[in-house]
């Protein structure tokens, strides 16, 4: 077992010759709400995966000429590819949220004695990323 | 109001039991009791073969922390009344082997607390007329947070990544090197950084938050080792793109 080492604790070892040792359960993330919603946070790497993989194919249809690019496109439209998006969107939405929320443990930033409330720096967050968003829809839009 | 409440307590005797079990307790479930207070009335009144650490009764000394319902808390701070109508559910702490009933061998984490030097590191003392270790309010305020730690290892129970990966060094240890790390006394960073910045370090977490939820004391864990990332990934560009800057 990788948990306990009796060599490098010989004393205790010889003290408590039979610990009970506990495994962790394969499924302990269903045994509480905040694990699951850990597991799903984790999860939502498979969705930018699954739209990294998509660009690639995209990029590639797009070498082989505008047959293939059509055809890609309606692979695109199909309802299999809808359903997909839908969840990749559902899921980039979930990291970002909880991304953002979570930027303030990693950012503090102390002013003489006290330190800049978490909302605040969530916020400036939330703000950037609002402000980026509506310049990418500009420059593609137009 | 029922007055009574009962505790399904985790047994296991080492010198007889090959697994352990659970027993029942019917306690008085008085309103200004907790669960400590019910663990000591087993004890003293209804099975005194009952093992279990504790010490100060208010959420100081950091012994008594255990498993209640399936989630790390002390069990000074957790008054009776707020689990009605039970019954209340007692485990060792997570992740750590158990000794006896609700004792856990706390060695690994003692170990790694003692690999990230949470002491105050000095090339030289600083001499009197110097003014010696004086501190600003704000200079104070930098590492307080974390000097509020009491080694509860809660954490280390709550942590996931803790319990499928025991090499992990754990959120305490690292919230204790972050403590002596933001303390302008403290020269012994660079020393930290070789046991920190590793992946057994703050590189394992994969930052789920539960340490801090659990934290007694709000030291927050979680928050002192993401912090150490972020500093440690702009330590690693900067050698990279300024490495005549590192002298």
């Amino acid at each position: 077992m990788k948990f306990f080492k009796p060599d490098q604790y010989v004393i205790y070892y010889k003290g408590y010759p039979k610990l009970y040792i506990r495994v962790k359960p394969i499924f302990w993330w269903l045994k509480k709400w905040s694990s699951f919603f850990f597991i799903l946070r984790e999860m939502t790497s498979l969705a930018v995966g699954f739209y990294a993989i998509v660009l690639i194919l995209m990029i590639n249809a797009i070498n082989q000429g505008p047959e293939a690019y059509a055809e890609f496109q309606t692979w695109l439209k199909s309802p299999i590819s809808m359903a997909l998006h839908l969840l990749a969107l559902a899921l980039a939405l979930y990291h970002s949220i909880t991304w953002f929320n979570l930027a303030p443990k990693a950012m503090v930033i102390q002013i003489g004695t006290n330190k800049v409330p978490g909302f605040i720096i969530s916020g400036l967050n939330y703000g950037a990323w609002v402000a980026l968003s509506a310049l990418l829809g500009w420059f593609l839009l137009n | 109001m029922s007055s009574k409440i009962t505790l399904e307590v985790f047994r296991y005797n080492p010198e007889n039991d090959e697994e352990p079990s659970f027993q029942s307790y019917e306690v008085p479930c008085n309103k200004d009791w907790v669960i400590l207070d019910a663990l000591n009335y087993i004890k003293d009144d209804l099975d005194g073969t009952l093992s279990y650490r504790w010490s100060c009764r208010m959420g100081v000394c950091g012994s008594c922390g255990m498993m209640i319902n399936n989630e790390p808390i002390l069990t000074c701070a957790a008054f009776l009344k707020d689990y009605l109508p039970g019954p209340i559910r007692i485990e060792p702490l997570d992740h750590f082997p158990v000794v006896k009933d609700l004792i856990i061998e706390m060695s690994d984490f003692v170990e790694k607390l003692k690999r990230v030097k949470p002491w105050i590191i000095r090339e030289e003392e600083p001499s009197l007329s110097e003014g010696g270790y004086n501190q600003t309010p704000a200079q104070l305020a930098a590492y307080k947070q974390y000097s509020m730690c009491i080694n509860c290892m809660l954490c280390y129970s709550a942590c996931p990544v803790y319990g499928l990966e025991p090499e992990f060094l754990g959120p305490a240890a690292i919230a204790l090197a972050q403590r002596y790390n933001y303390d302008n006394r403290d020269q012994g960073k660079k020393e930290r950084e070789n046991v920190i910045s590793q992946d057994d370090g703050i590189w394992q977490c994969t930052f789920v938050g539960e340490c801090s939820a659990v934290c007694p004391k709000n030291v927050d864990p979680a928050g002192a080792i993401q912090r150490y990332k972020v500093e440690s990934t702009t330590n690693w560009w900067k050698s990279v793109l300024m490495p005549w800057g590192n002298k």
